[in-house]
């Protein structure tokens, strides 16, 4: 029902692309992210929250809205989006037909997020899931415990500003989100992460208040958050003294923090872990799965030898060392 | 050993010299002091002996995480660093951390459960070490590892450690280095000792923290005047000081290993020497008037047994630059024109097995680099260059300059490449490099050092896409890209495929303007093998 094409997954019959790597006539996306919603194709259709946030990315293209839980019929099937829990308005496709239910995760995580909706298993018979950290070095801690952390990194570097580098499109705001259940500190935000910012603000999603950095000359003590894009520009000139860290998944490795040369790593993912990816496959009851992203070759081989029918497929990107 | 995690995550967590001292003095402070003596003990790069092979902790490592081995190798080639991968895949495994106990003191669990371990089979060994993976969290689990492995290496130098400690314990880092040379062995009693105000080194036997000079970058005009500088050799053999104290004789290497049983043709001319005296110096095979290569030393260094037949074959003899006391006076705080006098006056005409570095005497810079030019002939690595009104100070510093002649060269294709370890352990950084011989490469040498970051993340992508086939975390490349490769000796080896040996081997450029063809071959590094004396 759903199979690769030269655009990435096709399903034929409802006539749409899901998440596809280039132009099409019609697009089904799963989240917000660059390398899942590309510009240039003649429709789309995701959830009022993605549409928010592509809007201004996506032009003038026109973009169908479908909310959590509603169903579509489109050509031969039926489709529907549900939460994700990987971003604002991130999704699981459910397309149901003559093929029986199959669901495609896009990106996803099971850990609690106060900025979208938590992951909702589904039942179905093909599950086409993220791979990224399809490892079992990769176990996430509680996502309240590493705001802790941070919170006392922040407390801790006393007069230094301390600047947290982290995706600007979705995780920022994640950790703002998790900053403001146990602290009322303003932050600073550069302008990427301040532009999303405001979109999940208009949304209702509570954030830790920010201020913009503008015309600022005085950071001691301050947080700030930034995209790791800034990092090594002029823009760094103007924190005199600074404690960097950075926050992503891929930081449970220690040489992955160590080469880039940050002081502290903190380790929090906005995709699946092993024990994650799992349980979920677990719980789908799907007889099929169909791994794409990161390590897909590893769960696809792990998953024969447990008996599970499963295969890679989509082409294969390089982990994304900041997407996550 | 919680406490002593934190320290070893702390250090991790800085670049700053100022932070890093200022955690191990806390550390120092806090731990009681047989685990204070321990962290010391890592902390001055010093390491326990292998007590479990890695593939050991490796198998029962996936035993215990219930991970199947092709999956482990997988994540070893990800990570890069065997205590590290164990510790993870037990850490998701279970999922939370162990059950809140408190894991073991570092010294209790260092004496009473590591060390034993020793004298135990591999089944006793198995047994303990899962017990501990249940009790330990993911910290804990890593440093484990290491020490299970001998190879706990802590980020930070030995130097940096023992100024913490002497600022904890208002000593002079001079004071406590020296208290720390030799045979240290950690415990609450000697820790105790390093502390103590003014008192007097029982131990006879320890030598002076080594000097060590500093490559000297620019040209040696910018030294000044010629006059000012004494100019020896520099000898390749092993770096040694030779103590003659309390009727004994003790030659201790730089490494700070005690190594007087490995030279027996040495006893007797050292026995000759004064009571109080202590050298600083070099261990050479040395025949004929002249000193072999360091290839024919390192055979004798590797023997278990030193029979008649290679003690006549590779006879050493200890080469002097220097005299740190005499008459159990310490003179390391007398100009160098002083005690090199009176290390002339000491040794002059004695043996042959025990003399004086010669002073290199060329009149001008410009005469004394025509001389140096000429080092490989002669069997050593260059020149030194020490200003004559200098004291003799312990660790590097910049003041003495070591002048080395060019390296030789060669260039290679890369044929392996495999993760590196520490901050390069995501980063395809320990390169196999090959030469052509009869029509195909043979692997000549590993290097792991030389490239930028930009070229390191460059080469990891390039790998990434040419890899031809994987070994395990081995990944065999396509042979395309030239690399100019830089290293110190050369010699035959029977131990390696390619019937060479290379030392030091690292890589000087990326020779993006060469093809594989333009590579050198073997025979050309052959003939930089200099015959034997």
């Amino acid at each position: 029902m759903i199979a690769e094409s030269a655009q990435g997954l096709y399903c034929a019959g409802g006539a749409f692309h899901l998440d596809p790597a280039g132009p099409v006539e019609r697009a089904v996306l799963t989240h917000a992210h660059g390398d899942h919603a590309r510009p240039g194709s003649s429709s789309y259709l995701c959830t009022p929250q993605t549409a928010a946030l592509i809007r201004r990315r996506l032009g003038d293209a026109p973009i169908e809205t479908l909310a959590y839980g509603e169903r579509r019929r489109i050509g031969e099937v039926t489709v529907s989006f549900h939460p994700a829990g990987h971003m604002l308005g991130s999704a699981q496709v459910r397309v149901e037909g003559a093929q029986g239910v199959w669901v495609l995760s896009g990106d996803y995580k099971r850990e609690p997020d106060p900025t979208c909706a938590p992951f909702e298993p589904l039942r179905c018979d093909v599950f086409i899931t993220e791979a990224t950290y399809a490892l079992p070095l990769f176990r996430w801690d509680p996502p309240a415990a590493v705001a802790r952390d941070i919170l006392a990194w922040w407390e801790g570097n006393g007069g230094k500003a301390s600047l947290l580098f982290c995706y600007a499109f979705g995780k920022a705001q994640r950790l703002l989100a998790e900053l403001r259940l146990l602290t009322d500190r303003p932050a600073f935000a550069h302008g990427a992460v301040e532009a999303v910012s405001e979109v999940y603000r208009a949304a209702g999603v509570p954030l830790l208040p920010t201020k913009i950095i503008g015309e600022e000359k005085k950071f001691a003590g301050a947080l700030v958050l930034a995209p790791l894009t800034a990092r090594g520009t002029p823009w760094m000139k103007r924190f005199r003294s600074f404690e960097s860290g950075f926050a992503s998944g891929l930081l449970r490795i220690r040489g992955a923090r160590r080469r880039r040369g940050f002081d502290r790593g903190f380790v929090i993912s906005d995709h699946a872990d092993w024990p994650s990816l799992l349980s979920t496959i677990r719980e789908t009851g799907a007889a099929r799965v169909l791994a794409t992203h990161g390590h897909r070759e590893a769960l696809v081989r792990y998953l024969r030898e447990s008996g599970v029918d499963a295969a890679p497929i989509g082409a294969l990107q390089p982990l994304d060392e900041e997407g996550d | 050993m919680r406490r002593f995690a934190l320290l070893y995550d702390a250090l991790d967590a800085t670049t700053s010299t100022n932070a890093k001292v200022s955690a191990m003095q806390v550390y120092f402070a806090e731990a009681p002091a047989a685990d204070a003596a321990w962290g010391l003990f890592f902390l001055t790069g010093r390491r326990l002996k292998r007590l479990v092979a890695p593939r050991l902790l490796a198998a029962w490592g996936c035993a215990f995480a219930q991970v199947p081995d092709w999956l482990a190798s997988e994540c070893f080639g990800l990570a890069g660093d065997l205590a590290e991968t164990v510790a993870l895949l037990i850490d998701t495994q279970r999922g939370t951390r162990p059950a809140a106990q408190e894991p073991p003191l570092l010294s209790n669990l260092i004496g009473e459960q590591l060390l034993p371990l020793r004298e135990a089979s591999e089944d006793e060994k198995r047994a303990a070490v899962l017990a501990l993976f249940a009790a330990l969290d993911r910290r804990e689990l890593y440093l484990l590892g290491k020490l299970l492995t001998g190879e706990l290496r802590v980020g930070v130098s030995s130097t940096l450690a023992i100024r913490a400690l002497a600022q904890h314990a208002s000593l002079s880092p001079a004071t406590v280095a020296h208290r720390l040379m030799g045979a240290w062995e950690p415990s609450a009693q000697s820790f105790a000792a390093l502390l103590q105000q003014g008192a007097a080194d029982a131990d006879v036997s320890r030598p002076y923290p080594f000097f060590l000079a500093s490559p000297l970058e620019q040209e040696p005009e910018s030294l000044g005047e010629r006059a000012d500088w004494l100019a020896e050799w520099k000898w390749d053999g092993i770096r040694a000081q030779l103590i003659r104290r309390s009727g004994g004789a003790y030659l201790w290497s730089r490494g700070e290993e005690l190594i007087t049983d490995r030279f027996p043709d040495l006893s007797s001319a050292w026995a000759a020497l004064p009571e109080g005296t202590v050298l600083d110096g070099e261990v050479l095979a040395y025949q004929d008037g002249a000193p072999m290569p360091f290839a024919v030393l390192q055979r004798r260094i590797g023997r278990q047994k030193l029979s008649a037949k290679i003690l006549a074959e590779a006879p050493a003899a200890f080469m002097a630059y220097d005299l740190l006391e005499l008459e159990g006076r310490d003179l390391r705080e007398e100009p160098l024109r002083e005690r090199r006098a009176r290390l002339l006056a000491l040794l002059t005409g004695r043996s042959e097995r025990l003399s004086v570095s010669p002073e290199v005497t060329a009149p001008s810079w410009a005469e004394l680099r025509a001389l140096r030019s000429g080092s490989r002939e002669r069997g050593v690595e260059g020149l030194m260059l020490k200003r004559w009104t200098s004291p003799y100070q312990g660790g590097r510093r910049r003041g003495d300059w070591k002048w080395k002649i060019d390296p030789y060269a060669v260039d290679a294709v890369l044929v392996y490449a495999q993760p590196g370890s520490g901050r390069r352990a995501t980063l395809l950084t320990d390169l196999t490099f090959a030469v052509w011989s009869a029509g195909e490469l043979l692997p000549v040498a590993k290097a792991y050092s030389g490239l930028t970051d930009e070229e390191i993340d460059r080469l990891d992508r390039w790998i990434r896409q040419n890899t031809l086939e994987r070994f395990g975390p081995v990944r065999a490349v396509k042979p395309e890209l030239v690399f100019e490769l830089h290293f110190e000796g050369i010699a035959a080896s029977a131990r390696h495929k390619s019937g060479i040996a290379v030392r030091f081997p690292r890589i000087a450029r990326w020779r993006d303007d060469k093809k594989p063809a333009d590579a050198d071959t073997l025979e050309s590094l052959q003939a930089l093998i200099r015959a034997p004396r």
